[in-house]
């Protein structure tokens, strides 16, 4: 009684109601943090209870223009790992079927959990422990794999490739990189994607989406089914097919003439801007950057003093030397510098440089076709004179520069010709703030005299090259060169099918075909002069540091032209000489589709020459 | 006899009726929920686990009927035979039952699997509200409080000799019911200063700022404080105030200048203040010849003793998987694979139900097995993750709601036998609530304790209805005011 007098003890009734409220509030607190404010726990959750199949999609095909198949898919077998489910194995048997050691087997784990090198990484995700199996290893693995709890195997498919050619078109896929995965959220480790050439441009139509398979795992990672029925699946959609408007016979013939020489072959369609024949020399069968083997040989091409792995074609960029001079008969005419009767003369040079560049022997004085025809190196530098030097036009030397260069500009030099490979060239065409800089602002058309006659600072890829043939066939336009003419169930970019024209007028066009018709028909280009075709041509001579490259650019027929042609061959010499006579087989290939009796002598010659560093110095 | 029945029925308390079928239908569904397999067989099937929930429910319905045909005062008189018989059990299991998953609380019988433990609840509550419930009964006697302490701790004893670690501490709840009869509320306080002092030394163990150690800082000055708040308070002299306020600040005002030019340990500040302290209460005491201040000084001194063992009782004393669970709830250890692979599942399963939940039989985790123990001790879980937010608030508030009605009965009973017997089972249910739900949570470390009504077991369920029943029973022949 004292007690209860003292505290009135069924007032403690309050405190024992108290407690449980601030019980009963913190647990709905609690609650309410954990499922209504913290999202993680559902990803956890279902990281858990899922396991996402991932589907792979096929690739897509890829056939050349007259629907021949040039790249299909192969099933390969992949080893995957899903280290939460590993238990202890007998490694030594595991590796002895594989064919690795100890060492690599756990260097390989290590690997897969190093969150640095593999930035993707769960326990509960499928891991690629080693991609690619043989037939005999998948055989062996699948009969024993029950063995290896926490291993799986996974059907991939690589890359087939029906001819040995066109590698550097049709380019290769590799696994994906660190900087792939982070780049795209699309792949994960063990993915392929295209490095180089189609199969990189067109990796996202290649491709195809993948698809998943949502199954539910429990605890002790057995699949106990698919989540709802499969109603949350996505079916995979295979990649688009590629058609590309590669003439695989053009080529195939393109890289066997241009076998044990350096160069290129570019042939265009004037009236598409489809890129026929895209031949770089050397080159490689393209079937040997597939598989396992895949890094052995890339390291044996990439370690070779002659690149194979370098496009040539649009990947190099060379002095243009004379194939350049339709340019600049060009620029003379629309800048009304010269008309197409405007005559100079030559003295086996130009004057004003002590004869220097020089010149051949041929008729003076001459006019824009005659300077055409027999690649006089005089005429344009006088045009060159000109237009820079004259005040009549353009108050300052700088000025007129950046003319001329923009009319180059619009033909396509000096920037990417927007080609659907990776790695093209832009080339180089100088302007006038780099001379600027070099000669401090004190400079006239003779200090830069050579780029009258492609050479000096100009660069310019064959692609270039072979464009500017087709612009002259096309009188004034160009469609930007492309490799691919066709995407299954899609239309091509309009980069790929809308004309561009040069700021030149078409009418002088006329007149700078009509030059390189004469140097074939009576010029420099004789040796590409065929009886029932009308060719026009313009051969060239690039010097360089080492000897002189040999140099063709043309098209064919003069009045309506099918095809467009550059051909450079490294260290060859005379234009004349090995470019001509390649060009002259190329476009007999292509037009009449064999090679006529009479020039096979010239095939023999061609095929059996070889100009490759290591015999010319 | 046919008189008293009818009265029953019309005295029981129907709103704690409603409240127990809510949630045993809950808890049926939940167990429905946890243990359902893909490749399942009938819910109603008695091999398994709902199908044996439902027998053990049918099993109750008979044992309600029999305690309430049952003389009230039977309780009260075979008090005693009951505690006897069952301490008799618990000491037998100790020696007689098979090891299950760690621990020997089984009597096997044949096909019947009892837990001694689940029984020793009501035991134990009728034994302490009989002793308790004597005619005059003054608790705070040394003799009376000894034994009181001796029926609770007998049996709690047993139980942890069958290291069932988890249902021994329910025994602590009594000390709920011992408030509630007089014992002074100084003892839950410095219950949950222990508490506060351990979770907080835990806590920021081994984290040291320049010298000092933090977390016995921290302790340390939580002791100061206390301590010097007892002392204004108990002294009621406003003097007192600034004098203990002043010479605290300049201490560590001085001890933070003198860290510029030396490194000095804050900890020691503290503590040399709180012996100090302690040592004036004591001069105080007696000056003044009261005892009261003498108390204050044995608090602050036995805190800095508790402060000094709270290291050594953790690592010699505690078992390690039982440091591993504190650690893991104090958030210090994360071993999502090892010791707390349960919280985390269990976290996981709660925290993806979302604000609504799944569905029933529709969660992935519980379905799956990814939660150990999920149709048991963590059958919050399967609620959470199939039901959300929406359904685990209700159950949490629909075990409040009858805990408070518990407290409620208990307050209207007019023997004090009954009152106490009432606070005994309410104390144990919100210990469960308390532990159980805590742990699913990630709240409490992993305590073994089932959820009354929700977790699958004949022993516990048949447990807590006999408990609760004959609290009903003894409330329902209350005389009506």
């Amino acid at each position: 009684m004292e007690n209860k007098a003292k505290y009135n003890l069924p007032d403690r009734q309050y405190v024992l109601i108290a407690a449980i409220v601030i019980v009963v509030v913190i647990f709905i607190i609690r609650l309410f943090y954990l499922q209504v404010l913290d999202n993680d726990y559902k990803t956890w959750a279902d990281n858990n209870a899922f396991l996402n199949k991932t589907l792979y999609p096929s690739r897509g095909l890829v056939y050349d223009r007259n629907g021949k198949l040039l790249v299909y898919n192969q099933p390969a077998y992949d080893v995957m790992l899903i280290m939460r489910e590993v238990e202890p194995f007998d490694t030594t048997d595991f590796c002895s079927i594989l064919g690795i050691t100890k060492d690599l087997f756990l260097k390989r784990i290590e690997e897969i959990k190093d969150r640095k090198q593999n930035p993707g990484y769960s326990s509960y995700v499928p891991q690629v422990f080693m991609n690619q199996l043989s037939a005999q290893e998948y055989g062996a693995l699948q009969e024993k794999l029950y063995k290896f709890p926490g291993f799986y195997i996974q059907n991939r498919t690589i890359r087939e490739y029906e001819y040995p050619y066109a590698a550097h078109v049709l380019g290769n896929v590799s696994e994906v990189s660190k900087k792939d995965i982070e780049a795209d959220e699309y792949y994960v480790r063990g993915d392929n994607t295209g490095r180089t050439g189609v199969e990189r441009f067109y990796e996202k139509e290649l491709r195809g989406e993948k698809g998943v398979e949502i199954l539910l795992r429990d605890a002790h990672g057995r699949i106990k089914g698919r989540y709802e029925e499969g109603k949350h699946d996505q079916d995979p959609v295979s990649g688009k097919n590629l058609t590309l408007s590669i003439d695989i016979d053009l080529q195939a013939y393109g890289e066997q003439l241009m076998q044990n020489k350096l160069g290129a072959i570019v042939m265009i369609e004037p009236s598409t801007g489809e890129v026929l024949c895209m031949v770089s020399s050397p080159t490689f069968d393209p079937g040997k950057l597939v598989g396992r083997e895949r890094g052995k040989n890339h390291k044996i091409l990439s370690n070779d003093p002659n690149n194979p792995l370098y496009g040539r074609a649009f990947m190099a960029a060379y002095p243009p030397a004379s194939t350049f001079k339709p340019t600049q008969g060009l620029i003379f005419l629309q800048e009304k510098v010269i008309t197409p009767q405007t005559l100079y003369t030559c003295a086996h040079g130009y004057p004003y440089r002590n004869g220097k560049p020089a010149c051949h022997w041929h008729a003076s004085p001459l006019n824009l076709v005659s300077a055409l025809a027999t690649s006089c190196n005089s005429y344009f530098c006088w045009g060159l004179h000109d237009m820079l030097d004259s005040r009549k036009r353009y108050p300052s030397v700088q000025e007129a520069f950046e003319v001329w260069k923009n009319y180059l500009v619009s033909m396509g030099y000096g920037y990417k010709l927007g080609l659907d490979l990776p790695g093209e060239n832009r080339g180089y065409i100088p302007n006038s703030m780099t001379y600027d800089k070099v000669y401090k602002k004190r400079w006239n058309s003779s200090t830069i005299i050579s780029n009258a006659i492609g050479q000096g600072e100009i660069l310019a890829t064959p692609l270039q090259i072979c464009n500017l043939a087709a612009t002259i066939a096309n009188k004034g336009y160009f469609i930007t060169p492309h490799v691919v003419k066709g995407i299954q169930d899609m239309s091509l970019d309009t980069l790929y099918t809308n004309r561009r024209y040069t700021s030149i007028d078409n009418k002088y066009y006329d007149i700078t075909a009509e030059g390189m018709r004469m140097a074939v028909l009576s010029g420099t280009c004789y040796g590409a002069s065929i009886p029932d075709i009308e060719v026009c041509g313009k051969t060239g001579t690039s010097q360089n540091k080492g000897k002189d490259h040999s140099v063709f650019m043309g098209y064919a027929p003069y009045d309506k032209p099918k095809v467009a042609i550059a051909v450079f061959v490294e260290n060859a010499g005379f234009g004349a000489t090995y470019a001509v006579p390649i060009g002259r087989l190329m476009l007999e290939k292509y037009l009449k589709g064999t090679i006529p009796e009479s020039s096979l002598y010239i095939e023999q010659y061609v095929k059996n020459t070889v100009i490759t560093p290591t015999n010319v110095y | 006899m046919y008189i008293r029945k009818t009265s029953i029925w019309k005295s029981i308390d129907w709103i704690t009726i409603i409240f127990y079928l809510l949630m045993i239908i809950a808890g049926w569904f939940s167990i429905c929920g946890a243990s359902y397999e893909y490749d399942s067989m009938s819910l109603f099937d008695i091999a398994g686990r709902p199908g044996s929930q439902l027998l053990w429910m049918g099993l109750s319905v008979g044992i309600i009927f029999v305690i309430m045909m049952l003389e009230k005062d039977l309780f009260d008189v075979f008090g005693y035979l009951i505690y006897f018989i069952i301490i008799l059990l618990l000491i037998a299991t100790i020696f007689f039952a098979p090891e299950i998953k760690g621990s020997k609380s089984w009597l096997v019988l044949g096909p019947i699997r009892l837990q001694p433990a689940e029984f020793a609840k009501f035991a134990t509550a009728l034994a302490v509200a009989k002793f308790m419930g004597q005619y005059n009964f003054k608790l705070m006697t040394f003799k009376n409080f000894s034994t009181t302490l001796l029926l609770i701790f007998l049996p709690m004893f047993c139980i942890l000799m069958q290291r069932e670690t988890g249902s021994a501490l329910v025994y602590l709840s009594f000390f709920l019911v011992l408030y509630r009869e007089g014992m002074s509320g100084k003892v839950l306080l410095i219950g949950l200063c222990a508490v506060l002092f351990f979770v907080t030394n835990m806590k920021f163990s081994e984290v040291v700022v320049g010298i000092t150690p933090l977390g016995e800082l921290i302790v340390t000055v939580m002791i100061l404080v206390i301590t010097a708040l007892l002392t204004i308070t108990t002294s009621r002299k406003k003097y007192m105030l600034y004098w203990l306020g002043g010479v605290i600040a300049i201490a560590f005002l001085l001890a933070y200048g003198i860290s510029f030019l030396l490194p000095v340990n804050f900890y020691w500040i503290a503590f040399g203040l709180t012996l100090l302290l302690a040592g004036y209460l004591l001069y105080l005491s007696i000056r003044t010849w009261m005892m009261k201040y003498a108390l204050i000084a044995f608090f602050a001194l036995g805190s800095l003793l508790f402060l000094f063992s709270i290291e050594y009782v953790f690592n010699n004393v505690l078992e390690p998987h039982q440091q591993v669970r504190i650690k893991v709830s104090l958030g210090l250890e994360d071993d999502p694979t090892g010791a707390g692979y349960n919280v985390n599942q269990s976290k996981i399963a709660i925290g993806s139900g979302g604000l609504t939940g799944k569905g029933f039989l529709n969660g992935t985790q519980t379905k799956l097995k990814y939660v150990p123990e999920q149709d048991t001790d963590f059958i919050f879980c399967t609620i959470g993750e199939e039901q959300g937010f929406v359904g685990s608030t209700l159950v949490i508030l629909l075990f409040g709601a009858f805990i408070i009605r518990l407290v409620q009965l208990a307050e209207r009973q007019e023997t004090d036998f009954a009152r106490i017997y009432g606070y005994s089972v309410a104390s144990i249910f919100l210990f469960h609530l308390v532990i159980n739900v805590g742990m699913v949570l990630g709240l409490t470390p992993v305590i073994g304790i089932p959820l009354p009504f929700f977790s699958y077991g004949g022993s516990s369920f048949l447990g807590f209805t006999i408990l609760l029943f004959i609290f009903l029973r003894l409330d329902s022949s209350r005389r009506e005011r």
